[in-house]
């Protein structure tokens, strides 16, 4: 089942959430959609699903216009962040939900929905669970059961809302790996929404990089990483230190902290910073150092991490105060007005 | 102070703090602090329903008896409890739809709403009664219209009922918008999605949900309206056997020097109370556990 959402625009009061947003999911993919808080990707999320509705554009679900459908007859599933599970429902009662609501022609009997219900709890591995309550589990298994629950349905397509949002981290890790191996044996269409960029290239086949309600790029996640196609989405992706090219109407340039090194000696494409930490991590060293005093306040001093082999870094010495030369080994340039709306962002 | 609230603000004051001389106050403010409020509840709350029962079994069971089976009596009871049989049915549906209504959607004039819904509380009920009595009394406003059609509602039941319904509007709503409004959307909207109809979601999500404080404000409307005096005393015109509520009647006896028989009446009423005070501290030690289990 494919969706594609066409020109969605969406604007809360005076905020605009979707900038004519268009986007295909082709059918069975798992695609996630990546980007800061407040830049429209639950909302797109929620448009989607028939929660909330654009101001203009269309929804299609597998080519037909669902625009008007309304949320209950989409046949999607969705999953929130906090779960959203029934508190006084058994899990049993909690996943068989959407099959006993169904209208009366349509319902199966109680003898099928009792099998399709274990069938989905062994799925999530909480068949145990059946009788509890969901105050009784962990967040991790409540969120499994969430998603049972909304598979429970045979959902078209399946949404999932910043699903480990709420978890700890060795809980998300886990679990964003089992929604992975899920996915490529149920093969439902899904969408994800989430800010975590290493969730989003762990789990997905494709990232959609959202900023300011429109999308920044679209592309696997070697592909985003490799080849970003703005500013924002080098700086969204991981740590990224600014350069200024000397031929200033061309932009930025960008460099990632390994693609940094550091110089005693001044040359003509270094910065002068003054080192404020070094942390030792094994094979390399991360120092983070803040630039020397220009003119301005010194909330306009670029901050700059530089990843460094050790070897390197006992030959230079380091120590916190010690003032050092910043200089990239490889630049990535971005067109000027990119750059400004991303380091708007940061 | 809506009852939720209560609720987590006891659930908040953890009891170690009690125990740990480092963070208690030094024990004379606290027995002090204890016994002022013991000797004021003692002489303002209990000494008075102490009164009550005492006198009304002053001349013994059978007067006691008699005063409380009486024709008069029991024509109270009866207006009483159809007064309230009628307004908290009412007011049940009408504050769980406001409260729907406010919690869970956005509407212009939301705020003026809730303001309204307040306004029984802010407004003497005295002024109630007369606000009926100017609408549907013989020189009232729909008052021609009402005598053309051989309607009675000044000086008759159905004023004693509007009188009550008006009074006992903010229970129920108020009870349940602030608990609605904690829970959002999320479950609701999780249920659309599933398929549920409308009523569905209502009846196996948003109700159960609800279904304690949704009680809670019920037994606050019900004591309410059977003990309303000021709204329902001007709207009855006072007609024995037929437009007396129990507080009435109680002021009748008493005011013809028949004590006894008044505070055998008033011990009635008094019973009603302890029995709704019962009632809510199990529902709050029900609501209690509810939420220790969601915490734990």
């Amino acid at each position: 089942m494919s969706i594609r959402v066409e020109n969605i625009s969406k604007q809360f009061g005076g905020f605009k959430a979707l900038d004519n947003v268009t986007l295909d999911v082709p059918s069975g993919e798992l695609v996630a959609l990546l980007g800061p808080s407040g830049c429209g990707k639950t909302t797109l999320l929620r448009i989607i699903a028939g929660l909330e509705n654009a101001d203009s554009g269309r929804v299609l679900l597998d080519g037909d216009d669902a625009s008007d459908t309304h949320v209950r007859e989409r046949q999607v599933g969705f999953v929130f962040q906090h779960y959203a599970l029934f508190k006084h429902m058994t899990v049993f009662e909690n996943v068989a939900f959407g099959l006993r609501a169904r209208p009366k022609k349509t319902r199966p009997s109680d003898a099928a929905i009792a099998q399709k219900v274990h069938q989905l709890l062994e799925l999530v591995q909480l068949d145990w669970a059946a009788n509890r309550f969901p105050a009784q589990l962990s967040g991790g298994q409540r969120q499994r059961i969430a998603l049972a629950r909304a598979l429970a349905v045979e959902p078209r397509v399946l949404l999932l809302d910043e699903p480990f949002g709420a978890l700890d981290a060795k809980v998300r890790k886990e679990l964003r790996r089992w929604l992975r191996r899920l996915h490529d044996e149920l093969h439902v269409t899904s969408v994800f929404v989430t800010h975590d960029q290493d969730e989003a290239v762990e789990v997905s086949d494709r990232i959609v990089l959202i900023n300011h309600g429109r999308i920044e790029q679209v592309g696997a996640p070697t592909e985003v990483y490799q080849k970003p196609a703005s500013a924002f989405v080098f700086d969204f992706l991981g740590a990224a230190n600014r350069f200024e090219i000397s031929d200033a109407a061309q932009g930025y340039g960008y460099a990632r902290p390994h693609e940094t090194e550091l110089a005693l000696s001044a040359g003509h494409d270094t910065v002068a910073v003054t080192v404020s930490r070094v942390q030792h991590r094994g094979a390399t060293a991360r120092i983070e150092a803040l630039e020397q005093a220009r003119s301005g306040p010194k909330s306009d001093h670029r901050y700059f991490e530089i990843e460094l082999p050790q070897v390197a870094v006992g030959s230079l010495d380091l120590f916190e105060g010690k003032v050092v030369h910043v200089r990239p080994t490889r630049l990535h340039v971005f067109d000027r007005q990119i750059a400004q709306s991303a380091s708007a962002v940061s | 102070m809506s009852f939720a609230s209560i609720v987590s603000a006891q659930e908040r004051t953890p009891a170690i703090f009690e125990t740990r001389a480092a963070t208690s106050e030094p024990a004379w403010a606290k027995w002090s602090l204890i016994a002022i409020s013991i000797a004021f509840f003692s002489l303002f709350l209990l000494l008075p329903l102490v009164v009550v029962f005492v006198e009304a079994f002053a001349k013994g069971w059978s007067l006691y008896k008699d005063a409380v089976t009486e024709a008069d009596a029991l024509s109270a009871i009866k207006l009483t409890l159809i007064a309230a049989a009628i307004s908290v049915p009412l007011n049940l549906v009408f504050g769980v739809a406001a409260a729907w209504a406010i919690a869970k959607f956005e509407f212009r004039g939301k705020q003026i709403l809730l303001t309204l819904i307040d306004l029984p509380f802010s407004v003497s009920p005295v002024i109630a009664g007369l606000i009926y009595v100017l609408l549907f009394g013989a020189h009232g406003w729909f008052g021609p219209w009402l005598k053309e059609h051989d309607l009675k509602i000044i000086f008759a039941v159905p004023g004693i009922v509007l009188a009550t319904m008006f009074v006992t509007v903010p229970f129920v709503a108020r009870e349940l918008i602030p608990l609605m409004q904690a829970q959002g959307r999320e479950e609701e909207e999780a249920a659309v999605v599933l398929g549920a109809s409308g009523w569905r979601v209502f009846w196996s999500v948003t109700l159960p949900n609800v279904k304690w404080a949704l009680l809670y404000g019920v037994i606050l409307t019900n004591a309410r309206a059977m003990g309303e005096f000021g709204a329902v005393s001007v709207v009855s015109g006072h007609i024995r056997g037929q437009t007396n509520t129990l507080p009435l009647h109680i002021e009748i006896l008493y005011n013809e020097y028949q004590f006894t028989a008044a505070f055998a009446v008033a011990s009635l009423l008094a019973m009603l109370a302890l029995v709704t005070l019962g009632a809510k501290s199990l529902i709050e030690w029900r609501q209690k556990s509810v939420l220790k289990e969601l915490q734990s």
